[in-house]
């Protein structure tokens, strides 16, 4: 065998996997009053009392069934949030995706866990923490998640 | 618990873009090397445990690609996905179990050859998180804003983690990313994601680490310094983001008291010598400091001002570099155990924390550290 130095390759490749994710009744629901309602809906545990959002079956805590739907408020408090500055291919619209923008962790009224969505507002100055924000909703709704827009703020005052 | 003794360990070196090995290469090098420095061959081990993810692999079942790589013809092999410090414990209940003498519990990953961005979004709930595209950078910054808001850590103190660290590296031949840099330098790096910045984030690395566990019988006979297994705790939380109050590290605090209680630590400020925490971003090692009992809740800015984790400290955290310096996924908590192996055995070179005679090696699982595992061991 001859001492040629060989150089080292990669092969590119990219794996497409189609799949139907089932929502299940709890998911379903949600995204159903989201398009027609533009309702959020959660779930409330009959042991602890706990209102989950987005709904699920099961309370992770108490390990009970869960089944008592609750309408949530569209509004809420600001609990976390971040601007993104870093843009990747977006494979839902083969656009890289435009920076900054807000994602926001919020206690939407009459529920006890966190909601993660987009936040309207990108500008780090005009964000805070306890700030009140509510859902916009998209004009033509799919019955996605993504049919809420983006959570933007709200001149109301915090209540606590 | 019966005595079980780690009595060898193998790493890369962690780079990114390592094109000249395929993952299974990775694999060979760091159990050859482990088998080395155990002083025992092949032959010698009886129970094999893999640790790989399908994603970052790009092919189903990828544990099963490395049988030749890791020896395990005609052997009893099992598999994990997740941390290797998961990996590790699964190895060790099979050494508990008595059927086994020895366990070879490796973890390999090529981070380099996939899109963090996709295979860490792909972490989510595809109808909820995944659709609005968080990743491991992203949903980490709503963490860290959320615990810097509630206990007022400041960006500064964060920053002094990554100027901490990556100075650490400088004495590991190993590490990926080593450089002396100040709290300014990390506080002006690129913006990725509010509050985290480029020199606030581990890097993107390929790699892979080895370990051998033993029973006290076959430990005796071949180690010359076997370091041994002291006490282990592992705690889950919440899947969704939503359900968890990031701030609050409760998995790691339960995992970390089992730990404590199996080992008779009481005050592990104080009787650990040597920390290896998964510091996959700066504020992770404040928040995880105090989740392992290091420092009071929130206190965690004050730990790393005071300088007791830096080398010559009380109680140096991740002299190796941590995860800032190089994160190879899944392996990064099994090469936290090969480090404090190496500090135990007081083999550390530049990085030997004098004196070690405890250690405590952590791995996380999920996103925002949804699982913890924690080990403490003992020369």
């Amino acid at each position: 065998m001859s001492k040629q130095k060989y150089p080292l390759l990669t092969i590119s490749s990219e794996i497409e996997q189609p799949y139907n994710y089932s929502l299940g009744r709890y998911g379903g629901r949600l995204l159903k009053e989201l398009k027609h309602n533009k309702k959020i809906v959660g779930i409330k545990c009959p042991k602890c009392g706990h209102v989950y959002v987005p709904p699920r079956q099961v309370c992770g805590k108490c390990f009970v069934k869960m089944d008592e739907f609750a309408e949530i408020s569209n509004k809420g408090n600001l609990e976390s949030f971040t601007v993104v500055y870093f843009s990747f291919l977006d494979p839902e619209t083969g656009q890289k995706r435009p920076v900054p923008y807000g994602y926001g962790r919020i206690k939407l009224d009459g529920a006890d866990s966190g909601f993660l969505h987009f936040l309207e507002e990108s500008d780090l100055k005009k964000l805070k923490i306890g700030m009140r924000v509510e859902a916009v909703f998209d004009e033509n709704r799919t019955g996605n998640f993504k049919d809420i827009k983006y959570f933007k703020i709200t001149k109301e005052r915090n209540p606590s | 618990m019966e005595r079980v003794a780690i009595i060898g360990v193998g790493q890369t070196k962690y780079e990114r873009n390592k094109k000249g090995e395929t993952f299974a290469d990775l694999v060979f090098e760091v159990v050859t090397k482990a088998l080395d420095d155990a002083g025992i061959a092949i032959e010698d081990i009886d129970n094999v445990v893999t640790v790989s993810n399908d994603f970052w692999d790009g092919r189903t079942i990828s544990s099963m690609a490395v049988t030749d790589a890791c020896g395990s013809y005609g052997k009893s092999v099992s598999t994990v996905e997740g941390d290797g410090t998961f990996g590790a414990l699964y190895g060790l209940m099979r050494l508990l179990s008595g059927s086994f003498r020895s366990t070879l519990v490796v973890s390999h990953c090529k981070g380099s050859e996939g899109s963090n961005h996709f295979i860490t979004n792909a972490i989510f709930n595809p109808i909820y998180e995944r659709i609005i595209g968080l990743d491991s950078i992203s949903s980490s910054a709503l963490q860290a804003r959320r615990y810097t808001e509630k206990y007022g850590i400041t960006e500064e103190q964060c920053a002094l983690v990554s100027v901490k660290n990556h100075k650490n590296a400088l004495n590991n031949p190993f590490a990926q990313i080593a450089m002396d840099i100040s709290a300014e330098d990390v506080m002006n790096s690129r913006m990725l994601s509010e509050p985290i910045k480029l020199f606030d984030s581990s890097p993107i690395s390929d790699g892979a680490c080895a370990i051998i566990l033993a029973d006290e019988r076959m430990a005796k006979r071949v180690a010359t310094s076997p370091v041994w297994v002291k006490g282990i705790g592992h705690s889950a939380d919440a899947y969704n983001l939503g359900d968890r109050d990031l701030a609050e590290p409760a998995a790691l605090i339960r995992a970390a008291q089992k730990a404590y209680n199996m080992a008779g630590i009481k005050e592990p400020y104080k009787e650990i010598d040597v920390a290896e925490i998964y510091d996959a971003f700066t504020y992770q090692e404040l928040l995880w400091s105090e989740g392992l009992g290091f420092c009071e809740r929130g206190k965690g800015g004050k730990l790393i001002e005071s300088g007791e984790t830096t080398m010559g400290g009380k109680l140096p955290i991740n002299p190796s570099g941590g995860v800032l310096s190089a994160h190879p996924v899944l392996v990064a908590g099994l090469a936290r155990i090969a480090e404090i192996t190496i500090q135990l055995r007081e083999e550390g070179n530049g990085r030997q924390v004098d004196g070690a005679k405890t250690g405590l090696a952590h791995g996380i699982n999920g996103a925002c550290g949804q699982a913890h595992c924690v080990w403490v061991l003992e020369n």
